[in-house]
């Protein structure tokens, strides 16, 4: 029988969680928002720019963190195809986490808005006012909201999947509570 | 080693507990997208969504494609604010410190057909993005009626619907207006002015409001209730109705060029102090006469260009764009603006190959 493995640490785990609260109000504040003509509009844009600067700032820290520290290893018996998958999805919400932030940040820049952060902390334009740059930004940006949800559910289906049925440790790794592996 | 072996290690799940707890994996996963549905509207297809106005906004004759969809027809124009210093003890915005900023604006007329015959225009306005040293702007778009036709985003839909083409006649239904009229007894004092003002064959001689209120933030962080707005100092010339329609369908672009030849048209930026009890949340309802007027500076308009390559082209002229010493106010029709109006920019944003530039040498498109 092992010992029970390590689990991502301390640091990781903070990020992990701390970032996964803030995305899931992202992703709900960008749906809320766009669909919605009453004053609770204003105050969702007003929260959402700074939150995706946030998330932006969280996920180069915590790619750093990963490519340093690394990821404890899947069980030696998970099946090959649910390896890969875990792999690919991890891959894909790191994606996710750098390019939200950056395709909003490009397509307000594109579109000739200001960037304000808060008051009158503005950010830089990373991109040349363009409209049809604008264009395919605005449509990148709604379609890789419905991606990053739809990952987020496959990933938390994954966890429970590890948490509830394999009981392999690996939910535990990053939650710090569920079933040890044995 | 199998899956099954591991499984082992822990007490076996029976096979109805494998299966309740698949069922809640399932019930997570089902709620989250339901909550996620709820969010965008998609379980309450009743809500109104800026899709939703700016799709009815958009079906007011001729094609809306690549342009706004409301002001559909207008002209871009740049110039200089050159304020005078009188607002800085109200508002900390950096424009209105004593100094010259420069302006990209537009003028339109409130219509939805891009080609529109200027005598459609009851309602004229003026658009203006002015930009800080520090890059902070101040966008906002007024009209020339004194007070707005509605107060709310509802009823402003209701509206819409009013107007939109009936594809049986062509024409939007007769009926609909005097219904909206009658069971929107808060859109009378629009329809009072709209009914007795004077038209005039020009942008210049007409004032421009800002219609909502917004607050003024000064130094010591207390907040002023106003409104404000662009007065002209070219005298209104009234013209008949029927000589307008005389006039061709351009006549209003005609009148901007030409007096544009002759110099830069000026505007004084006037803002109108509230007292308690005025309304900061109903753009139907004018502030009483006597109300305190600061002439906070003045509008140059120095030059006009037509829109399709013109410098206001690339620009949404939303009015929660501010500067730091300017806010919103409790006026629902402001985040109604923002967020329409962002839908608006979307589509048309990716609608350039409708709405094309005028070619030149590669490169040299701004």
């Amino acid at each position: 029988m092992r010992t029970e493995r390590d689990g991502f640490s301390g640091l990781q785990r903070v990020l992990h969680w701390l970032m996964a609260i803030m995305v899931l109000t992202m992703l709900f504040i960008g749906v809320s928002m766009v669909s919605t003509l009453k004053p609770r509009f204003l105050t969702l844009i007003t929260i959402h720019k700074p939150l995706g600067i946030a998330i932006l700032a969280l996920a180069a820290l915590r790619l750093a963190v990963r490519l340093r520290l690394g990821a404890p290893p899947l069980p030696d018996d998970l099946p090959r195809i649910q390896a890969l998958a875990a792999k690919l999805s991890h891959f894909m919400l790191y994606a996710l986490l750098m390019a939200m932030p950056l395709v909003g940040w490009g397509m307000l820049s594109a579109g000739g808005y200001p960037v304000v952060l808060y008051g009158s902390l503005h950010l830089p334009e990373i991109l040349p006012h363009d409209d049809q740059l604008h264009a395919i930004l605005r449509t990148t940006h709604t379609v890789l909201a419905y991606v990053f949800f739809t990952t987020i559910l496959l990933h938390v289906a994954a966890a429970l999947f590890h948490a509830l049925i394999r009981r392999d440790g690996v939910f535990r790794a990053m939650a710090g509570i569920g079933p040890r592996n044995q | 080693m199998s899956d099954e072996e591991n499984l082992t290690r822990h007490a076996p799940l029976s096979l109805s507990a494998v299966g309740g707890r698949f069922a809640v994996i399932g019930g997570v996963l089902f709620t989250s997208a339901l909550a996620f549905a709820y969010a965008g509207g998609w379980l309450t297809p009743d809500r109104l969504t800026p899709t939703r106005m700016v799709a009815a906004l958009s079906d007011r004759g001729g094609n809306p494609l690549g342009h706004r969809r409301n002001h559909s027809k207008g002209i871009c124009f740049t110039g200089v604010l050159e304020a005078n210093g009188a607002a800085s003890q109200y508002s900390v915005a950096p424009m209105l410190v004593a100094g010259r900023y420069p302006v990209v604006g537009r003028f339109a007329i409130a219509v939805g057909n891009p080609d529109a015959s200027d005598i459609m225009g009851r309602v004229k306005s003026m658009a203006v993005r002015i930009v800080s040293p520090n890059g902070q702007e101040w966008r906002s778009g007024m009209n020339n009626s004194p007070v707005f036709v509605v107060s709310n985003p509802r009823d402003f839909y209701e509206l819409t619907l009013a107007q939109d083409i009936d594809p049986a006649t062509g024409k939007p239904d007769p009926g609909a207006m005097n219904r909206f009229s009658a069971t929107h007894p808060d859109s009378a004092p629009f329809a009072e002015w709209s009914q007795t003002a004077p038209w005039t064959t020009s942008w210049a001689d007409q004032a421009y409001n800002s219609l909502n209120a917004f607050r003024f933030i000064d130094g010591g962080g207390a907040s002023h209730l106003v409104r404000w707005s662009m007065e002209p100092t070219v005298s209104p010339t009234p013209v008949p109705h029927a000589v307008l329609a005389s006039m061709g369908p351009d006549f209003l672009g005609h009148d901007l060029v030409r007096r544009l030849s002759d110099g830069p048209l000026t505007w004084r930026l006037v803002v109108t102090f509230a007292e308690p009890g005025d309304p900061s949340n109903d753009a139907t309802k004018a502030w009483p006469s006597d109300r305190k007027r600061v002439d906070v500076g003045t509008l140059i308009v120095q030059k006009a260009e037509a829109e399709a390559d013109g410098p206001c082209r690339d620009f949404n002229y939303d009015p929660t764009i501010l500067p730091t010493g300017i806010t919103v106010s409790d006026d629902p029709l402001l985040a109604a603006r923002s967020a329409a109006y962002a839908r608006s920019f979307d589509l048309r944003t990716a609608e350039a190959a409708d709405y094309p530039y005028t070619p030149r040498p590669a490169g040299d498109r701004p």
